[in-house]
């Protein structure tokens, strides 16, 4: 493209020669008109950079009093108690990565095996289909996961799933405990719904970058279709695997609605996994219209802007590890 | 049972494992859609659809404040939105080798990144806080934000498409790049561009999180800019937290509303616009 940018100086130097701008070395002239419009354009991109840099300036401005009433204190104490004024988010952290992580652990095996259905079992017509359901998942909003998980799951789970894990599981004392259906275990289930397109479109693709040749070697070598799929094409795309996981984990992270609508809102850690609690984005959305004291919208704020790294951190390392999984393909 | 039989045997097991694996990620959807439809489809009347809530204990009243405000917000975000991540995109793509266009495209993969609830502080910061109140506008801000990197992202992924030789055409004819850029490279796709932004505008309709405390809500028709406005995601929450009956009835009914219009774009721009190569491209950010 480069090259053919003074495409101007070409051009005859007679006005009528360019019909649409003005005389020559006119303010719009051809050769300015690139230069005024390169300008402005550029200017719109500062802009918005620079509105997300006073964003972030002012976000943190507004949480400045919160972190130097409580300092470190705010991230290692849970008590939080707002008629205090007393501010402590260890239980919102606790309860945000702990639903992300049993939200992955359910989530994960299962968007893997669709990923592989799709692309190595089933025939392309049947695999595009599948693909469209699990896309129209991630259209359906926040809102209605929150609703169907307030009213049918949360039921489901006091009354079905919660005698199931107790029976098999009780003894451990982290899967005991009296069970009202909302809760860890209910807005870790939503998550795992909500998350299951994100890893599946991204597994999908690392698996379609495996080349052919690769497949039919070890069809050639006389393997099973599954030993296949073992050796030629997961482990070659484990990396890219565990890339789609932890984008899996950085939406989980930032999931506000559903959650909200289905783990009780207990600013507690969480004592077993049927127990209420809350996390760092549902205590935003719950608190931060009602919050009187300035001190009080100060801690949501810092709340906001710890979640904000957590899921900064989780987007990251996905990036990095899907960005040197793409370097070793080309390499 | 010999070594043969036995591989053989684990590779239906796996195969089965794969097949279950799938139903289990369709029972949700089918158990959402259906459980909405069932829920709500009872309660879709004239009266939803044309009525403000009645007071707290009369039964009726219907959602069209909500349903404005929601298509009211949307407009005001895409308005505010879609022509900066256009513009934004076509340079990320046309220009992008520079140092701005290196920031802007980190700071856009940050934007996309935020939490929606934390947009909605933004948002709250931006406009509530010195407009002393919540309205339609900090609303309206809230969505932009979450459409704008969206649009760019989709729009620079589809431009980075457009063969170099048609470019080198325009050139050739004389025309400055600008007229390139836009008349040509732009308009041309616009179709493509168009569905990228339409499924933007499609999830911001859809968001409730970053509505809570910048539009807030209401219980009237309104048009003002700087007053407090309903919307369908902010009306459903509202009302299934609420422990009338005739209340979480309505929220089905508005559940039922917000997936119709929302699946049915989604669908709509799926099988209308659909050029294989450019939806990949579309849904693959993120």
């Amino acid at each position: 493209m480069e090259n053919v940018v003074n495409h101007s100086s070409n051009t005859k130097p007679t006005p009528s020669s360019s019909p649409s701008g003005g005389p020559k070395g006119g303010f719009f002239s051809l050769k300015n008109q690139d230069k005024l419009h390169l300008t402005a354009i550029k200017s719109l991109a500062v802009f918005v950079i620079g509105l997300l840099i006073t964003l972030l300036i002012l976000l943190l401005k507004q949480a400045w009093p919160a972190v130097t009433e409580f300092g470190v204190e705010f991230i290692t104490s849970d008590w939080w108690n707002p008629v205090e004024d007393q501010f402590g988010g260890l239980s919102f952290i606790v309860g945000t990565v702990l639903t992300s992580i049993i939200a992955i652990i359910i989530a994960a095996p299962v968007s893997i095996g669709v990923a592989l259905l799709m692309t190595e079992v089933l025939p392309e017509r049947a695999g595009k289909t599948i693909g469209l359901f699990v896309e129209m998942i991630a259209a359906i909003p926040s809102i209605v996961f929150g609703l169907w998980g307030l009213f049918y799951l949360a039921p489901f789970v006091r009354e079905t799933l919660t005698p199931i894990i107790k029976s098999t599981l009780g003894f451990i004392p982290f899967f005991n405990g009296p069970s009202f259906g909302i809760g860890v275990l209910t807005a870790s289930l939503i998550l795992a719904i909500m998350i299951i397109p994100t890893i599946t479109s991204l597994c999908r693709e690392v698996f379609r970058s495996v080349p052919t040749l690769q497949r039919e070697a070890a069809l050639g070598l006389g393997s099973t279709r599954w030993e296949m799929i073992r050796l030629a094409v997961i482990k070659p795309s484990f990396s890219g695997i565990m890339g789609g996981i932890v984008l899996g984990l950085g939406r989980a992270l930032g999931e506000t609605m559903a959650v909200a609508m289905v783990i009780g809102n207990q600013p507690e850690i969480p004592k077993s996994i049927f127990s209420s609690a809350a996390t760092m984005a549902s205590v935003i959305a719950n608190e931060y219209a009602e919050a009187d004291s300035d001190l009080h919208v100060s801690a949501l704020c810092l709340v906001g802007i710890l979640l904000f790294g957590v899921t900064l951190i989780a987007n990251a390392i996905a990036r990095l590890i899907v960005w040197n999984y793409n370097r070793k393909q080309q390499g | 049972m010999n070594y043969y039989t036995w591989r053989k045997a684990k590779n239906y097991f796996f195969h089965s494992l794969l097949s279950i694996s799938a139903v289990l990620v369709l029972i949700p959807l089918f158990l959402v859609v259906a459980y909405v439809v069932y829920k709500g489809i009872s309660g879709l009347s004239l009266d939803f659809f044309f009525n403000t809530p009645k007071p707290v204990g009369e039964v009726g009243g219907g959602m069209v404040h909500a349903i404005m405000g929601t298509l009211y917000l949307v407009a005001l975000g895409s308005l505010i939105a879609v022509p900066i991540g256009v513009v934004c995109g076509t340079f990320l793509s046309e220009f992008g080798d520079g140092k701005i266009a290196k920031s802007l495209r980190v700071a856009i993969d940050l934007l996309t990144g935020v939490p929606s609830i934390v947009i909605g502080i933004f948002a709250y910061i931006l406009i509530v806080i010195p407009f002393k109140g919540f309205s339609a506008l900090a609303g309206g801000i809230a969505l932009s934000l979450i459409i704008l990197p969206i649009v760019t992202r989709s729009t620079e992924e589809i431009l980075k498409l457009v063969p170099q030789h048609i470019k080198e055409a325009g050139l050739a004819l004389g025309l400055p790049r600008w007229k390139v850029t836009y008349f040509i490279v732009v308009k041309g796709n616009l179709k493509a561009i168009l569905t990228g932004v339409i499924l933007a505008i499609s999830r911001a309709a859809g968001e409730t999180a970053p509505l809570l405390f910048t539009a807030f809500g209401n219980r009237y028709v309104s048009t003002e800019l700087l007053s407090p406005m309903a919307s369908l995601p902010v009306q459903i929450y509202n009302y299934s937290i609420s422990p009338f009956d005739d209340w979480q009835a309505q929220a089905w009914t508005g559940a039922f509303v917000l997936i119709f219009l929302i699946l049915g774009i989604n669908l709509t721009c799926r099988t209308f616009l659909n050029r294989k190569k450019i939806l990949e491209k579309v849904t693959r950010q993120k």
